[in-house]
């Protein structure tokens, strides 16, 4: 039972090293080769990392990794999307989630950002927002987790949770257990 | 340690994995964006062509960065002179998301570099080996990149300060600990600094090739050595078909290990840049700096 990490561009490895700290066997996936032999391998999650939206959409598309993702998610697959994994489940991009993102939301580097916020679930939750976006429009099947002075920062759709944060590099592993528990949902007693 | 310090260094992980690329003016930045560069770094001239110009070569103007960033939705990144904090400073006035202090423009200060813990903006900085590095960190850089020969299309130096800092790293890694007092000594910095690297087996920051890459072989070469990223300055917009180079080197950064998608990636780019070769130079800018 293997997560995918999907490893185009930006902080993958953040992600592969949380999710080995949980026990959790992982796959990078660069192309479509990683991409089958991470469904016959009985992939059960995706991670859409943190980098540049922009930078790893093309990439999808080229490799023709765009259509088998998405509907990998359609069907069912848990996914977590964080920052620009965010940006990407938006209905302008991989339209998965019924949610619009605002892209850059806090200006430049100079408006990035540590917070500590409620996580509806979970308590109090480091949050770190680099050039980060938020959710300007939600769906009515979307569940808000958390905002930060009214502004969707992360929320849950089915099969799909997203944060504007980082939570891969915190130390702190709730947001990434969450995931797994909709994994387990999704797919019983396979962690 | 600081949070912006911490939020800066943050900044140079999402850029992990991807291309960044010097443009001249809004329609080469979005040449770029669209190939899928991670970030562009904004100049008047590109490498070969300071290069070739010879003369003292500054700061760009602020407006034209200003245009750039209007024309692109990631990040962008400019140069400022070693040592020149007043350039550094207007840099962040316009809110630049990272400064290169590069030693591709004429250093302003042949002693010191800026102290760059005074700024709330990011730096990046070149380096050859493994102390200027550590020297570059301990002054506030937040990502270093190798110095290679920027503006040549020879990766020969790139590669020669990748390995160089490498091996200096497996080398601090493999000391016992009551060595590592003398290595800070010889390497002039700071023992945490050395420490970590003992610990951990590699910089506290993102470390990404740059100078001289001008196809996606080059930069796969570089990944393979170590580097987490790649800067291609004038190997994109110097050949002849920028498009395709840039969309090219973005794909074979992701696939650096694998030779089959690197092959059909190298088909048919169209004339590389011509480059320079090393034996060839005057002026070694990687000298600038230490």
């Amino acid at each position: 039972m293997k997560i995918a990490i999907l490893a185009l561009q930006g902080a993958f490895a953040e992600h592969e090293q949380m999710l080995h700290l949980l026990g959790v066997e992982t796959i990078l996936v660069r192309n479509l080769d990683d991409w089958q032999s991470f469904l016959s391998s009985n992939g059960v999650g995706l991670v859409i990392p943190g980098g540049e939206s922009t930078s790893m959409m093309r990439i999808m598309r080229d490799e023709g990794l765009f259509e088998p993702i998405r509907e990998a998610i359609l069907g069912g697959l848990p996914v977590l999307g964080t920052c620009a994994g965010l940006i990407m489940l938006d209905r302008i991009h991989l339209d998965v989630m019924d949610i619009l993102a605002k892209r850059n939301a806090y200006g430049r580097q100079l408006g990035s950002f540590n917070y500590e916020g409620e996580f509806k679930g979970l308590g109090k939750v480091p949050m770190t927002f680099i050039r980060a976006p938020y959710i300007e429009e939600a769906g009515h099947d979307v569940e808000i987790l958390a905002t930060v002075e009214g502004k969707i920062i992360a929320a849950r759709q089915k099969n799909m949770l997203v944060t504007a944060f980082h939570p891969e590099l915190t130390d702190d592993t709730r947001i990434h257990k969450l995931f797994l528990k909709i994994v387990e949902e999704g797919h019983p007693s396979s962690l | 340690m600081e949070d912006r310090t911490t939020l800066n260094r943050q900044l140079a992980q999402m850029l992990k994995g991807g291309v960044i690329m010097d443009v001249t003016t809004p329609e080469q930045a979005r040449i770029a964006e669209a190939a899928g560069a991670c970030a562009v770094m904004a100049l008047e001239r590109i490498p070969a062509d300071i290069r070739a110009a010879g003369g003292v070569s500054r700061m760009s103007d602020p407006k034209m960065i200003k245009g750039i960033q209007q024309a692109v939705s990631i990040p962008v990144m400019a140069k400022c002179r070693i040592g020149h904090f007043a350039e550094a400073q207007i840099l962040e006035a316009i809110e630049i998301d990272y400064i290169d202090e590069s030693e591709v423009l004429s250093p302003a200060d042949d002693i010191y570099h800026i102290d760059k813990r005074k700024f709330k903006v990011p730096f990046v900085c070149g380096a050859k080996d493994l102390g200027e590095a550590l020297r570059r960190i301990n002054e506030g850089a937040t990502m270093i990149r190798t110095k290679g020969e920027p503006g040549t299309g020879d990766i020969i130096q790139a590669i020669r300060h990748m390995r160089l800092m490498q091996s200096e790293i497996r080398r601090l890694v493999s000391m016992s600990e009551d060595e590592l007092y003398e290595a800070a000594k010889q390497l002039r910095v700071p023992f945490d600094l050395v420490k970590f690297v003992h610990e951990n087996g590699k910089l506290p920051v993102v470390n990404f090739a740059a100078g001289g890459v001008a196809t996606p072989a080059d930069a796969a070469l570089m990944m393979q050595l170590g580097a987490e990223g790649v800067f291609v300055g004038s190997g994109i917009f110097k050949s002849g078909n920028p498009e395709k180079r840039a969309q090219a080197i973005v794909k074979a950064v992701t696939n650096y290990n694998n030779p089959a998608i690197l092959a059909e990636l190298s088909e048919d780019l169209g004339e590389a840049m011509v480059g320079i070769n090393e034996s060839e130079i005057e002026l070694l800018m990687a000298e600038r700096g230490k």
